[in-house]
């Protein structure tokens, strides 16, 4: 019994992880109803990025966010203007295989710079610290990673209802042409937009490179799951993505815990039960 | 008046691409064995990237996850070859209609999805696929399988009738698929899946029913996509779950030849998959930069040429090298008439 709630808790905590890769990912199909094929391979960069900036200066981790984060979030501004933008329109074809050939690129990219070798970022002690609560070994890293998740989910929910930026995503994604005419640039707000996308993407990239192994042909299973969070939690719900997470993260540690091969496929076949029974998600957006 | 087809460039079209079978059809009296194994891998690949192409340039369904079938299809020959001792060449006529039945409750959970999120939940089941193959055991699990030599043998007796054999099935299945393509747009279907491509809203409105429509696309491209799943695994003689399911294999060079030939038009992947294989056979020695280039190539089409190399020619000289363009021909005689 107690070897099953560590199973759970386990899965409740990386599914803080798995909710920021669907923040990203929900939040640029809110505001400019674009999928970013490219997302995983984006959060591979941040990792790399990353393991450059700590191997460069000898930053650690925690340190080198303050690096990676602006440093995706320009990335990302400059992707929006000077590509994404010019693939917007009724037509979803472009921006699908636009961002389809950003992924080969960015994956290829990456392999030819840092070869196919597996690589971590070193966080020093706090890796192995866990501390003890009621009988259950929790690790510090994985719930630092949690309340990041937590924090970053809160930070974007408010930004998206209470300043004046999110009020501009909020009415572009009502009503583009409405927005452009009350005089909101939206060039500017969709890279605005995928800028803090990807900064959300650089957190998330780093914490994966701590706690995991990362290579360059990863980044497609991060898309997955960050897009499974989403559909399991509700499209256009932002605490909806977090439970959509952690109830992937759940499922895959039970799945693991069944059986080693089973992981991504319990995960797998959660998502495809809720799209079958409750296609809308489990806390769809409510009205108003 | 009357409703015609054929114009003067697709009445050559057509003569050519008939010459071309007969030609290609004889190739074992004139090519090298290599010559051979080069053309049958770009039949298939011409194969794939049209059945792509009437899923995502005329139905709107654009799935990365076609995979699936091809994988399917070359699980399936393995399974039914080895496991029920059926011939492979019937093995791959039965991959087609197994993998319509079963692209069938596929279709029915990931139609849930629209758009963009279609694209990825093909991609998900592509990956339930590839995990659930590598958990079978009869067919190698993880690491894979070889189809048994004595299988191969009983095939034919030898190395260079199997070849020959093998290529002609190529031919044949590339002609079969762009044939039914080709029937099925000039049907009454096809005007209505003309009508989807060029603009959902208006087609809907015209009384088509779309989502039907959709579906019977995507079942009847399943059906092809795994019978030429079932032909690409009986060339390699050998399978697993990463091979199979691979989507830079069987989705991104599909979908970088379509587009770079020119979606939305039937000549496009087969344009299109002869500059792929000429750049392969130029840059291949390059490793990741050529698929580098390649996705740089992709988007660079994509947002100066979106109709790709067959779309620019066709609108610049009006050129359409099969008769699938319905044009109204004023007949004399009947001029004036009521």
């Amino acid at each position: 019994m107690t070897e099953w709630i560590n199973v759970i808790l386990q899965g409740v905590l990386i599914g803080g992880l798995y909710a920021m890769f669907a923040a990203g990912l929900s939040l640029i199909f809110g505001v400019m109803r674009l999928v970013n094929i490219a997302h995983g391979d984006l959060i591979v960069l941040a990792a790399y990025l990353a393991l450059l900036v700590t191997q460069g200066l000898g930053f650690d981790p925690l340190t080198s966010l303050l690096l990676v984060v602006p440093g995706m979030a320009l990335i990302g501004y400059a992707l929006q203007r000077g590509l994404l933008n010019f693939t917007l329109g009724d037509d979803l074809l472009p921006p699908l295989l636009v961002t389809f050939g950003l992924s080969i690129i960015i994956q290829n990219g990456l392999l030819e710079l840092f070869t196919a070798d597996s690589r971590r970022l070193q966080a020093g002690p706090i890796e192995i610290q866990s501390f003890q609560l009621g009988g259950f070994f929790i690790g510090v890293l994985p719930l630092v990673q949690f309340i990041v998740a937590v924090a970053v989910i809160a930070g974007l929910q408010l930004l998206f209802y209470r300043t004046p930026l999110g009020r501009a995503f909020r009415a572009t994604s009502d009503d583009q042409s409405v927005a452009q005419l009350m005089g909101l640039d939206t060039r500017h707000v969709f890279a605005m937009a995928m800028a803090l996308a990807l900064a959300v993407i650089a957190v998330a990239g780093v914490l994966l490179a701590v706690r995991a192994n990362f290579d360059p042909a990863i980044g497609p299973a991060r898309l997955i799951f960050g897009f499974e969070s989403v559909i399991i939690g509700g499209l256009g719900s932002m605490w909806g993505t977090l439970a959509g997470g952690v109830i992937l993260g759940v499922s895959q540690a039970i799945g693991a815990q069944i059986n080693p091969g089973w992981q991504v496929l319990a995960g797998h076949i959660v998502f495809l039960v809720v799209l079958a029974v409750r296609p809308q998600g489990l806390f769809p957006k409510v009205a108003g | 008046m009357k409703v015609e087809h054929a114009t003067q460039s697709s009445r050559i079209g057509v003569a050519l691409a008939l010459a071309v079978v007969v030609i290609l059809a004889l190739a074992p009296f004139w090519g090298a064995r290599e010559t051979l194994r080069l053309l049958a891998e770009m039949f298939t690949y011409v194969a794939l990237a049209s059945l792509w192409n009437l899923l995502a340039g005329y139905a709107g369904l654009v799935s990365v996850g076609q995979q699936t079938f091809v994988g399917l299809g070359g699980y399936l020959l393995f399974a039914l070859a080895m496991l029920l001792g059926v011939h492979p060449i019937a093995a791959i006529l039965l991959a087609g209609p197994i993998s319509a039945l079963v692209s069938v409750p596929v279709a029915a959970l990931i139609f849930r999805l629209r758009g963009a999120y279609f694209a990825i939940g093909t991609w998900v089941v592509a990956e339930v696929f590839r995990l659930v193959a590598s958990q079978v055991s009869v067919m190698g699990g993880g690491s894979g399988i070889s189809l048994p030599v004595s299988i191969v043998i009983a095939m034919a007796p030898s190395r260079q009738a199997r070849e020959f054999g093998i290529y002609w099935l190529a031919l044949a299945l590339v002609v079969v698929v762009l044939v039914a393509i080709f029937v099925l747009l000039r049907s009454r279907h096809g005007l209505a899946l003309t009508a989807v491509r060029d603009n959902e809203l208006a087609a809907e409105s015209s009384g088509i029913d779309v989502t039907r429509l959709k579906f019977i696309v995507y079942v009847l491209t399943a059906f092809g996509t795994g019978m030429v799943g079932a032909l690409i695994f009986l060339m390699k003689l050998r399978i697993s779950p990463d091979t199979a399911f691979s989507v830079n294999d069987w989705t991104a060079f599909v979908i970088f030849i379509t587009v770079i030939g020119g979606i939305g038009r039937i000549e496009g992947p087969i344009i299109g998959t002869i500059i792929f294989f000429a750049m392969r056979q130029m840059l291949a020695d390059l490793g990741s930069i050529y698929l580098l280039m390649m996705g740089a190539i992709a988007i660079a089409v994509m947002l100066f040429a979106p109709k790709g190399l067959w779309g620019l020619l066709a609108e610049r000289f009006g050129w359409q090298a099969l008769p699938l363009q319905r044009r109204l021909v004023i007949v004399e005689g009947t001029k004036g008439k009521p």
